[in-house]
């Protein structure tokens, strides 16, 4: 038996360095675009405000760009570090979409993001944009990857167990890339990088117009800022991934958990606002529920079914019992007894093989066990239901947020009026944080629900760390934080530091702090 | 077009070495700059000029690290789940050095005041010194043996510590590989700057060359009188389904020589580490840094093919378990798998060079002190 401990602080190390990493990330993928966007109006027009508006903004790209690569260095090296079983068990599926991702999106972000701070005076104006739009693409190209190998943990397709290789292999590369829960949370994840990208721009160039500076270059980022991340939040929230919830029994598990929804409702069911979820009671008590609405939202009908915990649980216990036929008749393959019978009766219970392995955290007769170990892997097959339904609530009330703040703006902006409008200029900047609170939340979702599995029923979380000691984790675990926190600290200090100087940081002597500081000389 | 199994199992040896190959050539020469930093560049300056002739590469070259990376864990799952755990500490310390290279080249000129810009060119050093280390270190302890061993259900189990790793042998091959990235690193200055640092620098690639030698040559030496090797007694068909378990593996003096007994062509490799090096000292003395790069690159390549060539087929070889092993024929992906990352890197690969080279094309030439501070645009 490996180490509780151990799993335990290997699972708080992923979840520490994952979300870490995802700081950096959505504003990485809103970023590129928007500055292809203000790049693209210098070489249509030819103005010299827009050039500057890429390269300030570039510069603070830079800085947060820094960090998501060191952070993203990790990504790729912990799965063989500290979820060594995962790795073996998983990798013929999972590495492929990982390794192509190194091959054709981090190369061409990585290549031509040097090009696109340093290449100014090297390339030609359409150079200069070819560079900035190939490191979008790239960027997106990177995370369309990474959501194909995460869709794949959640709703495992195009794939079998071999019980000759001891692992899942990959049956077929076209259903794994066209994973259905793959695409919408693409769809979904960009588009919130999107609008981190918006918010940030937004909240920072109505900080100059708050300030009176710069008037002209704020008001042009915040209209590229405005228009790009409407487009985009709207985008976030009408192809929210709700619609990929359908798929798989984790992702039906998720959304029952979300709601907290302990018994099926007659459809259509209604949607939990505010409630107070009790998992050792298996109920909720409900504060404010609105009617019909979680039918619509997870269904898009009047009439299908949302499951509920208890069902779910139920289902799961079958699962489990016929996992445990699947366990032994594994066992007799392995141990040489390799007959027809014997792979028949495999065969027939392999897909439950998963949720016999749960058992391994009770017993290390997975064939033999008992009932009371039975219930309690029942009981463990279903997330923590509280974490994620407040989690969930944060996430889409940030989102609607802000929805109101870019609706407005972009109305104001479109009237021209957006100077006048002091309120709205101060929440926009003090609405900085909010795209951060809902795409950590929202990833706390998406991998907090789908607990206990690793690999939605196929690998057990607990099963799928490497064997390491306690102490190893406690060097690394101190290691990470410590380092991350040093590097955050600094990488706050220079956006701050530059944020305030806004675009006279650039040095071109044509921007407020400058043409203050040679009035006063 | 369907390749046989066996064959794509060889094919992604050699993949997984050229993604090394092309990792240790072109990062390689980032880590060496950086190892180089502190000593060749004696005001701020120097160290800006050398730092610039990397910024624009830099990251780019990195993802020959990430991608080779990836790869193994999509072409040999056992491997990258073996090794990457069992190498537990080192591999953490090789990730938190790196963490200062991006952080690295772009703060530290960002602000004005020395002891900042000081202590960022030290975070380089750190960032190119231990990986260059460390990967040396690594495959040293390959050829002796790994303590580790599989389980039925293949999970894989180290017995050692971090410690244990760092005898004398590897510990030389650590200095093979710190030495020669550092040369490497030493000639792309002579030849991308101009003036003082590009002359000061020459003394640096001679010693680190002749260290590179010296330590490889006693290496090779170690391991021909030294260091016993495996052998495969019996083994499944080789395009069986992958199971390390297997096979039976024995203990044979001499066994880490013996593809160059049988295949002699391959002596070639050792041959062009030592002749690349040299080459590269003469060429950098005789002032002709570019084609001295180019022969520091084949003293590179030479050098990780000799490695892979006495291991060959072995990948990672058990000193605790023999027959829990890996090799190039037991521990790879399916069929499918290999198939399909074939078919990537034959698509991706070519396209990732011809951008890169464009990247290199755009960004050539001499830099100089007055050009770097002229420009609106370097690090």
């Amino acid at each position: 038996m490996l180490d509780p401990s151990m799993i335990e602080l290997s699972r708080w190390q992923f979840a520490a360095t994952a979300l870490y990493h995802f700081i950096f990330v959505p504003l990485t993928l809103g970023m590129t675009w928007i500055l292809v966007i203000m790049e693209s109006v210098y070489v249509m027009t030819g103005k010299e405000i827009y050039r500057d508006m890429t390269k300030f903004w570039g510069k603070l790209f830079g800085i947060n760009f820094a960090l998501g690569v060191t952070t993203g260095l990790t990504m790729e090296f912990q799965f063989g570090t500290n979820w060594s079983y995962y790795s073996h068990y998983v990798g013929d599926v999972f590495g492929a979409p990982l390794a192509i991702e190194g091959l054709m999106a981090f190369f061409l972000e990585s290549t031509f993001i040097g090009m696109f701070f340093l290449g100014w005076e090297r390339l030609s104006k359409r150079q200069h944009l070819l560079v900035t739009f190939l490191t979008a693409l790239g960027t997106n190209l990177s995370a369309l990857w990474i959501l194909v190998a995460n869709g794949w943990m959640q709703n495992p397709v195009g794939s079998e167990f071999s019980y000759e290789t001891m692992r899942m292999e990959m049956t077929s590369f076209v259903d794994l890339v066209l994973n259905p829960v793959a695409q919408v949370k693409f769809i979904h994840t960009a588009a919130a990088g999107y609008v981190t990208g918006s918010m940030f721009v937004l909240g920072i160039a109505s900080y100059y117009l708050l300030k009176g500076r710069d008037v002209a270059f704020a008001k042009r980022s915040i209209s590229v800022a405005a228009g790009f991340g409407l487009a985009s939040i709207l985008s976030v929230i009408v192809l929210g991934d709700e619609a990929g919830y359908e798929l798989g029994d984790v992702q039906k598990t998720k959304l029952a958990a979300i709601e907290a929804e302990w018994e099926t409702q007659t459809p259509p069911a209604g949607f939990n606002l505010i409630a107070f979820p009790d998992q050792e009671a298996e109920e909720t008590t409900t504060a404010i529920k609105i009617p019909y609405a979680l039918g619509l939202i997870a269904t898009r009908s009047t009439t299908k079914e949302v499951m509920g915990l208890k069902e779910i649980m139920h289902e799961n216990e079958g699962r489990i019992r016929s996992g445990m036929v699947a366990y032994q008749y594994l066992q007799r393959l392995r141990n040489g007894h390799d007959t027809e019978a014997n792979r028949a009766m495999f065969e027939e219970h392999k897909a439950d093989l998963g949720y016999g392995l749960l058992l391994k955290a009770y017993t290390e007769d997975v064939a033999n066990a008992t009932d009371e170990q039975v219930a309690l892997a029942v009981k463990n097959s279903i997330p923590k239901v509280a974490p994620l339904f407040w989690s969930f609530r944060i996430m889409v009330a940030a989102g609607f947020t802000m929805l109101f703040i870019l609706l407005a703006t972009f109305y104001y902006n479109a009237r021209r009026v957006i100077e006048q409008k002091r309120w709205l200029l101060r929440l926009a900047l003090f609405s900085i944080p909010l795209p951060w609170i809902a795409c950590e939340t929202g990833w706390f979702v998406a991998e907090f629900g789908r607990q206990p599995w690793a690999i939605g029923e196929v690998l057990p979380t607990f099963l799928a760390t490497s064997s390491l000691t306690p102490g190893d984790l406690i060097f690394s675990l101190v290691g990470f934080i410590g380092f991350y926190t040093f590097l955050l600290v600094i990488e706050m200090w220079l956006m701050f530091h530059f944020a305030r100087k806004g675009p006279s940081s650039l040095g071109t002597g044509r921007y407020h702090l400058e043409q203050n500081a040679s009035a006063t000389a | 077009m369907i390749i046989d199994y066996e064959i794509l199992k060889l094919i992604w040896w050699l993949f997984v070495g050229v993604l090394l190959i092309g990792f240790a050539i072109t990062d390689g020469m980032d880590m060496g700059v950086g190892n180089l930093l502190p000593f060749v560049g004696r005001t701020d300056d120097e160290r800006r000029l050398m730092i610039n002739t990397v910024g624009p590469h830099w990251d780019g070259n990195q993802v020959w690290l990430i991608t080779a990376g990836g790869a193994i864990f999509a072409a040999w799952p056992a491997v990258y789940a073996a090794a990457f755990s069992g190498f537990y500490v080192a591999m953490l310390l090789v990730l938190f050095a790196l963490f200062f290279r991006p952080v690295g080249f772009d703060y530290r000129s960002k602000l004005g005041d020395a002891r900042w810009r000081n202590a960022w060119d030290w975070g380089l050093f750190v960032g190119g010194a231990v990986p260059s280390l460390v990967f040396g270190v690594a495959f040293g302890n390959l050829l002796l043996g790994v303590p580790f061993h599989l389980d039925e259900l293949l999970r894989a189990y180290y017995t050692g510590s971090f410690f244990e790793l760092l005898t004398p042998f590897p510990l030389l091959a650590g200095v093979v590989s710190f030495s020669l990235l550092t040369m490497h690193g030493g000639i792309w200055i002579q030849m991308r700057t101009s003036g003082v640092v590009s002359e000061r620098v020459k003394s640096w690639i001679l010693w680190t060359g002749v260290a590179a030698m010296g330590a490889f040559a006693i290496d090779g030496i170690w391991l021909a009188m030294g260091i016993d090797g495996l052998s495969i007694i019996s083994q499944p068909a080789l395009d069986a389904l992958p199971n390390p378990l297997a096979k039976t593996v024995e203990v044979m003096p001499g066994a880490w020589l013996a593809n160059y007994a049988t295949y002699p062509l391959t002596m070639a490799f050792p041959v062009l580490g030592f002749a690349g090096v040299i080459m590269t000292i003469l060429l950098s003395r005789a002032d002709r840094p570019g084609w001295g790069f180019f022969t520091s690159s084949l003293a590179i390549t030479g050098v990780i093919m000799t490695a892979g060539i006495s291991l060959f087929p072995f990948i990672m070889p058990s000193s605790t378990d023999l027959g829990s092993s890996l090799t190039i024929w037991d521990a790879p992906s399916s069929h499918l798998t290999l198939s399909v990352m074939f078919w990537a890197v034959v698509i991706f690969l070519p396209i990732v060079i011809s951008y890169t080279i464009w990247n290199y094309r755009k960004m050539w030439g001499r830099l100089s002190i007055e050009e770097m501070q002229e420009r609106t645009s370097a690090y």
